[in-house]
């Protein structure tokens, strides 16, 4: 890869990384806390022992699955606000298809059939904005906020009105298809949340890839993506590249739903989101669209919100909240920095 | 009597819509994409509270809150206007920072995860800020029609190539329209802090959308920005008071204007136009 490359690459989360530790440093200090000493928990308490570690794990299997949704719909040149939406109708309808099936039916199709229940819900709520885009030009950003806050007011009617069990805002346990722990095989994850859908995730992210890049769809979403009028003239239809576009990314969106509906608390609960479908904006950004980018960024905003627990001892955990959203900014602010700075001394320098 | 009440509450729900929706309207006719309303609100709730424990007075709270709007308008313009960052991505940023930001300092300065303690602040009709939401639609059309700097806007908003080529300063024009955004924003968020006269966490609760949903429902007028602010507040009041009633489920009324603003924007009632070139660099 050219050096101007791996600069544009590597430059912008080197700058967002030095304004998260200035600005932690800053706020530990206003706090009165020893900037070292909170640092060292919140390594201590996320990549130093298994159950952080599993923790970790757990949190970054959500993001990569709301990572890869915007990501993909960015590649078509959509921004993809949504995913908050879509994450809670996935899990709804995961949550909701386990209530339907029989207590006795076998794993592997209870499984498959709330796989394909949450791709389904996530992708339906994601079809609404790619249509209006298509069809009417509707933004989608406007569209994806939107369907956002109709989506989650109408989830927290159908559970408080109709689904919860009692005194609680979460539907009754699924019986059959539930995704063991990875302290199932591996033990010393004991007692974290961590499950076996990050393989999913993994899997999810190694297929995006393929479809992104060794796909004739791949290819047309991303020539739509770059270059709207060219693509078309190109004999791309436009319209139906960002529908499917956004089916995609809400499938992805929904699935991440599994991973608390299935592989944590075993039924769906009211506002379990809680804005993972937000930060997974943050990990396309900061992983640059590229589903191995995504993968480690995800790792890395996990890392941070798991760390707002361990340093809550020393100070609020709300500080990685601020952590995050300057890592977003920073990122932001660099990337086309960079990008100009670099094309000024390419041409300065011919 | 009953009338009165429901104008009463509709007005008084409607305020910080009015006045971030106005803010809305300021950014967004300028070209620069405001999902930072939510932002600013939250900011200003919490300044103001800040200021006005600080000083023991309303007013100074009113300034805290202005302070706020303003720091957070500032943010955005480096952002977006000196950096050229993405508009939508420097939005969910700052909304996400509000949040962490207002969540640390309240356990900072008030010791606590949910509120603030009671701070002096305005009672009914004799909260000036009140006053200020109820003209703030007409002066703000105003402004835009008969002004230079309204002009102007309006120019960087539509074609900033053709403006930066008659001598306008795009840039400048930016900065002092999102700083006015934030300021506005941030003083309705000074409004429910100081009606509520204690801060809570959270307490913006999504109002910031709605004021950009009365934007783009308006179609970026002013006139027709405030009467959709008047309507959402409307449906609102009459959400709480059929409460008891429950004829219709609250979330269902609670969505009437996000269904609304996803109609206007499809353009399947009368086609909602941006301004040309809202979310460019």
């Amino acid at each position: 890869m050219a050096r101007t490359a791996w600069i544009e690459m590597l430059f912008p989360p080197l700058v967002a990384l030095l304004v998260a530790l200035v600005a932690g440093d800053l706020l530990i200090l206003a706090y009165g806390q020893n900037p070292a000493a909170v640092w060292h928990l919140l390594v201590d308490g996320t990549w130093g022992n298994f159950y952080g570690i599993g923790q970790v794990l757990y949190k970054a299997t959500t993001l990569c699955f709301t990572g890869l949704s915007v990501a993909i719909a960015l590649r078509a040149g959509l921004f993809n606000v949504g995913a908050e939406g879509q994450l809670a109708a996935g899990g709804f309808g995961a949550g909701l298809a386990g209530l339907l099936l029989p207590a006795t039916m076998p794993w592997f199709f209870a499984f498959m059939l709330m796989f394909l229940a949450a791709a389904l819900c996530g992708s339906a709520v994601a079809a609404v904005p790619g249509v209006l885009k298509a069809r009417f030009g509707a933004h989608e950003v406007i569209a994806t906020i939107m369907m956002n806050f109709m989506v989650l007011a109408l989830l927290n009617y159908l559970v408080a009105a109709h689904l919860h069990t009692p005194e609680t805002l979460h539907t009754q346990s699924i019986a059959s298809g539930l995704v063991p722990r990875l302290s199932v095989l591996l033990p010393v994850f004991h007692g974290s949340a961590a499950n076996w859908l990050i393989v999913l995730a993994i899997l999810a992210a190694l297929l995006v890839g393929v479809v992104l890049f060794a796909s004739r769809f791949g290819f047309e979403l991303r020539a739509v993506g770059l270059q709207v009028g060219a693509a078309e003239n190109a004999g791309i239809s436009v319209g139906s590249t960002w529908i499917r576009a956004m089916l995609l990314a809400g499938a992805l969106a929904g699935l991440g739903g599994l991973n608390f509906v299935l592989g944590y608390k075993g039924f769906y609960e009211d506002g379990f989101a809680g804005g993972a479908g937000f930060l997974g904006i943050a990990v396309a950004l900061v992983g640059r669209n590229h589903p191995l980018g995504v993968v480690i960024s995800a790792l890395c905003f996990a890392t941070l919100s798991q760390g707002g627990l361990a340093i809550h001892a020393l100070v609020p955990k709300q500080m990685v909240e601020v952590l995050q959203a300057l890592v977003i900014l920073a990122v932001a602010m660099a990337v086309p920095e960079v990008r100009t700075r670099l094309a000024r001394s390419v041409r300065g320098k011919p | 009597m009953m009338l009165l009440l429901f104008l009463w509450q509709t007005l008084r729900i409607a305020a910080p819509y009015l006045l971030a929706a106005a803010g809305g309207v300021v950014a967004e006719r300028a070209g620069v994409v405001s999902l930072t309303l939510e932002s600013f609100l939250l900011s200003g709730a919490f300044g103001a509270v800040a200021a006005s424990h600080w000083g023991q007075s309303a007013w100074i709270g009113v300034l805290g809150g202005l302070g706020a709007g303003l720091f957070f308008g500032a943010l955005h313009a480096l952002a977006t206007v000196r950096f050229k960052a993405d508009q939508i991505v420097s939005g969910v940023a700052l909304n996400l920072l509000a949040v962490g930001l207002t969540r640390f300092l309240l356990q900072m300065g008030f010791d606590s995860s949910s509120n603030s303690p009671r701070v002096p602040g305005f009672e009914g009709l004799g909260h000036p800020l009140l006053w200020l939401g109820l003209l703030i639609m007409p002066v703000l059309a105003w402004t835009l029609a008969h002004t230079r700097y309204g002009l102007r806007l309006r120019a960087v908003g539509e074609h900033p190539q053709a403006a930066e080529s008659l001598g306008i300063s795009v840039a400048k024009v930016r900065w002092v329209a999102v700083l006015a955004s934030g300021g506005l924003a941030g003083l309705g968020g000074a409004f429910l802090s100081l009606d509520q006269h204690q801060f809570t966490d959270q307490m913006s609760a999504g109002r910031g959308f709605i004021a950009l949903a009365a934007v783009i429902s308006g179609r970026w007028q002013p006139m027709r920005a405030g009467v959709a602010c008047l309507l959402f507040a409307a449906a609102e009041t009459l959400q709480i008071q059929l409460q008891a009633a429950a004829a219709i489920p609250t979330q269902f009324l609670a969505m009437i204007p996000y269904a609304l603003t996803l109609i206007a924007v499809a353009g399947v009632v009368g086609r909602s136009r941006p301004p040309a070139a809202l979310g460019r660099a």
